[in-house]
């Protein structure tokens, strides 16, 4: 793809201008005229049965419209919780789900009754005269011992409390090459649980209109057209008489991709009330109850020779998928599939992942999903190889490169990886930090005893889902490719829709940056529309996994394709001239060696609503593409952490941060730059700051509030060294891979490792996330006596 | 029993009777109808209902309504005269200082008195400064910049004329 006028170019963002003054249209800013509002009861244990509900004080306060429990929505919505067989097709045991609770509680935060209100203040206060009569069962929130036979179980009624157990591979497949190895090198590696903390709570409103059974939502989604497909299926009503709005969504990170019994919940109300419903979620309730991610364990054993090559990787996922199934929760386990990074393994990677049940909030796809699991794994064994052979960890990690000329590569789990140059980003990341004297300056201040460390990412991501083959038995049918549809008004303006839905990656500005320059038109020619399911095609499929421009973006390009077709027949018909002799380039159209008899497109646009068209060619000029990518795309990287661990306080201060990406050709390098930042940020914190904490015993959440649950402020943050490679992806047309989760795939393992090697005099060769000074400080102690 | 509340906010008056419980935050958004001003936190740890409140900025769920009783305000929608950009938001379109936009106001008007206070901010300065403010999706990078770039405008050349009109370059 040629880099032309717009694309390739920093471009403005288009979005910005309403969202800097005040005039965003979040799910919060508006309301419908004779609004009622939603205030849930939720369980403040984690697990319990519920004994009774005494709604009779609720009922009587003022402005109090209904007082709602489970056996209100019997009849209203019907059906469990969705749980896509995402990599689970072994699936052992699925819980029913039912939006509000009616005899057991599983999780703190699950609903078991809601109060509607003339305002949001009458039903707070209303749903605190609710009373709930609870029976307090035991709580499982040991992974280890929910799998233990006899452990008490997350709901009461299940065979066990494993929600998925599948070998993918198993230990036969490594057992030559484990014999053949001169080193093994073992580790139980930690992934902290994780509150997504977009910084928009969600909130749904929805209005019933029963003289017209239509339905319509209002919320702030990643995904309106699965919440269409989910909802209306719950509510007996055909997808048609289901739309979805999903207005300017303030973040999501994954937490808004699955449905969430308040997308029920809210819509059963309306019509249970014939009001219509708007409930905002409060910060408590979105990290009590907003999907988490991470949450896992792995053991990895390593098997090495004395060279630094690696022949095979043995490792086993433990993860905690909490009460219930997510929807795509089963995704997670893509860690195992991944598990092997950017390196060959000819001796081969056996991989199990078992799903477990606790009695905590789900967890489902948080930014990078599995793939910063697989990562950080990788990663810290490459460098504990590097640790037992006394050996550089560069050194490791170049030895095991899979090649330029090895794409395409299948890896181990019959992945075809696309395109690669893993020395070049490593090169040029070590040549940005500094490499070679921050090793000398690392010798120097061991001297003093100062413990500095320099970390390696050199991570690799599957992105862009994607085949239909692969992702279409992954949801239970509907496959994950994208749709677009472009129309060209009779004066030659351009309105783009498309089926994935920006929650603040500037879709508005990159997609119109690519139609504008495939037409040749001006950039305010262009509008790109989203979100709402009334409009545009009759599926979209969301805005998740990195997926939107390197599918999305080329489902627009393939739409745009088909009216320039269209516009070459028609300008043939025009010049009389044979349509393989029309060419169309910046702007117009004319015949092979005429360019001064040329049609601009605004002129064929407003040809092809007029008369005379060719014979058989329809008026007006639209498209819609579809794109079924053939292969997932594969972005890479490099990325350096440079850490001082303070002696004394176990205080780890990030002195330096070079992070340089490959997401094939760039549409407008500032957002790509931009989407780096926040991604890297968002892995630092998992590695320094941020764990949801639950007690071990009772399951009661710790870190309910931005109080306990530390999002870093920019005080704590380093500043970064941001630079990129550029290797195209074959896989698509644009030569584009994703870029939205790279930064949070790669960077935490960068910054243990540095801490891991800042520590390394001491003997210290593991640390978990995350590394508090807390944590730190202990360690050092222990490992000084 | 509701209380009256008198004040001016973006230079125009209001007078409401609400319950004394209701925040500011509420009051602007749900009474007057200025729903720039957003809630992210509860806890008053995220910063995304800073606005002014007599020039000073004040996190607006700190406050109850009643307690502005006088005072003048000032939130983001009146940052922007007319078509012309605030120097500040000028500076966070420059700089791609957003992403999802919903921590941005509050960060506008943090870093609008920040440059009151302090015209010219070291980087430590601007960090140090706007630490009570919480992005998730930016990472900091292109906020810091932005408040650099505000700074140098606004201590030098005028504001530059707005380029509201989609697409602007």
């Amino acid at each position: 793809m040629a880099v032309t006028q717009l694309v390739g170019a920093k471009i403005h963002r288009r979005e910005d201008p309403r969202l800097i003054t005040g005039h965003g249209h979040y799910i919060d800013d508006m309301a419908r005229a004779g609004t009622a509002y939603a205030a849930f009861v939720r369980s403040p244990l984690a697990h319990a049965r519920v004994k009774s509900i005494d709604v009779t004080e609720a009922s009587k306060a003022p402005g109090v419209v209904g007082v709602y429990t489970a056996r209100d929505f019997k009849g209203q919505l019907a059906g469990t919780h969705p749980a896509a067989p995402a990599f689970t097709a072994a699936k052992k045991y699925v819980p029913e789900r039912f939006p509000i609770a009616e005899k057991e509680v599983c999780y703190q935060g699950e609903i078991v009754a809601a109060v509607l209100a003339d305002t949001k203040a009458q039903a707070a206060d209303a749903a605190n005269l609710i009373q709930v009569d609870y029976d307090e069962l035991p709580a499982v929130m040991d992974l280890e011992k929910a799998l233990a036979p006899g452990s008490p179980k997350v709901h009461l009624d299940g065979p066990d409390n494993i929600t998925w157990d599948i070998p993918y591979t198993g230990p036969e497949v490594t057992e030559a090459a484990f014999k053949e190895a001169d080193v093994i090198v073992k580790e139980r590696i930690l992934q902290n649980r994780l509150a997504p903390v977009p910084m928009e709570p969600r909130g749904v409103q929805a209005e019933y209109e029963g003289f017209d059974k239509k339905l319509t939502i209002w919320l702030s989604s990643q995904n309106p057209h699965f919440i269409r497909l989910f909802v209306s299926g719950a509510m007996g009503l055909k997808e048609s008489q289901v739309r979805v709005v999903s207005p300017d969504v303030g973040g999501g990170f994954g937490s808004k991709i699955s449905p969430y019994p308040e997308d029920y919940l809210v819509p059963a109300l309306s019509r249970l009330s014939a009001r219509p419903v708007k409930w905002i979620e409060t910060r408590t309730e979105s990290i009590q109850n907003a999907t988490h991610g991470r949450g896992q364990f792995y053991d990895v054993e390593v098997a090495a020779k004395k060279d630094g090559t690696v022949l095979a990787m043995r490792l086993t996922q433990y993860l905690d998928a909490g009460a219930y199934h997510g929807t795509f929760g089963g995704f997670q386990a893509v860690a195992c599939l991944m598990a092997g990074g950017a390196y060959k393994w000819k001796g081969g990677i056996s991989a199990r992942t078992i799903g477990i049940l606790t009695n905590r909030v789900p967890t489902d796809p948080y930014r990078g999903a599995g793939r910063p699991e697989a990562t950080h794994l990788v990663e810290r064994m490459m460098d504990l190889v590097a640790n037992e052979l006394k050996m550089d960890p560069v050194d490791v990690r170049k030895k095991n490169f899979i090649q330029p000329a090895d794409f395409p590569f299948t890896q181990n789990f019959g992945l075809v990886v696309d395109s690669g140059d893993y020395d070049k980003s490593l090169d040029k990341a070590l040549q940005l930090a500094g490499y070679a004297e921050l090793r000398k300056r690392q010798a120097d201040l061991r001297k003093q005893g100062r413990y500095l460390g320099i970390g390696l990412s050199t991570w690799i991501e599957l992105c862009g889902f994607g085949p239909s083959a692969a992702t279409a038995p992954a949801t239970g049918g509907i496959a994950l490719v994208e749709a677009a549809q472009v129309r060209v008004t009779p004066t030659g303006s351009v309105i783009v829709y498309t089926g994935t839905h920006s929650h603040g990656q500037g879709h508005e500005t990159t997609f119109s940056q690519i139609v504008a320059d495939q037409l040749g038109v001006p950039l305010d020619s262009v509008e790109l529309r989203h979100g709402d399911t009334a409009e545009g095609t009759s599926f979209g499929y969301g805005t998740y996994g990195s997926r939107s421009l390197a599918v999305g973006g080329v489902a627009i390009s393939k739409a745009v394709g088909k009216v320039i077709d269209k516009g070459k027949k028609l300008a043939a018909h025009i010049f009389e001239a044979a349509e393989e002799d029309v060419v169309f380039e910046h702007g117009s159209f004319h015949v092979k060696g005429s360019p001064d008899k040329a049609k601009a497109f605004g002129e064929i646009a407003f040809a092809s609503y007029g008369m005379g068209l060719p014979e058989g060619m329809e008026q007006g000029l639209e498209a819609v593409a579809y794109f079924d990518p053939p292969n997932l795309v594969w972005p890479f990287g490099a990325h350096v952490a440079v850490v001082e661990v303070d002696a004394e306080t176990g205080s780890a201060k990030l002195e330096k941060y070079v992070a340089v990406d490959d997401c094939g050709n760039i549409i407008n390098p500032m957002i790509v730059d931009g989407q780096i930042h926040g991604g890297v940020v968002q892995a630092i914190a998992q590695a320094l700051y941020e764990e949801v904490v639950y007690d071990e015993s009772s399951g009661q959440l710790k870190t309910g509030t931005l109080t306990d649950y530390l999002i870093p402020s920019m005080g704590e943050v380093p500043p970064l060294i941001v630079d990129k490679t550029i290797t195209p992806s074959p896989t698509n047309d644009l030569g584009v891979k994703g870029i939205g989760e790279a930064g949070t795939i790669a960077a935490s393992a960068a910054v243990i490792n540095a801490i891991c090697d800042a520590l390394s005099p001491l003997g210290i060769k593991h640390v978990d996330m995350p590394a508090s000074p807390d944590k730190l400080w202990h360690m050092m102690k222990e490992a000084r006596n | 029993m509701n209380h009256k509340v008198a004040v001016t906010v973006n230079g125009r008056k209001h007078e409401h009777e609400v319950e004394p419980r209701l925040l500011l935050v509420h009051y602007l958004r749900d009474v007057v109808g200025l729903t720039g001003t957003h809630v992210g936190c509860d806890t008053s740890q995220c910063g995304a209902c800073t606005i002014h409140v007599d020039g000073k900025a004040v996190k607006s769920c700190t406050m109850f309504a009643v307690q502005a009783d006088g005072r003048s305000l000032t939130t983001i929608e009146g940052m922007a005269k007319g078509d012309e950009l605030h120097p500040i938001q000028q500076a966070f379109w420059d700089e791609h200082g957003l992403q999802c936009g919903y921590c941005t106001p509050g960060f506008i008007m943090a870093a609008a008195y920040l440059l009151d206070q302090n015209p010219n901010p070291t980087e430590d300065e601007i960090r140090k400064g706007l630490e009570g403010n919480l992005c998730r999706c930016t990472g900091y990078v292109n906020i810091i910049k932005a408040v650099q770039t505000a700074a140098k405008t606004m201590s030098g050349t005028p504001a530059r004329k707005a380029q509201v009109a989609a697409g602007g370059n």
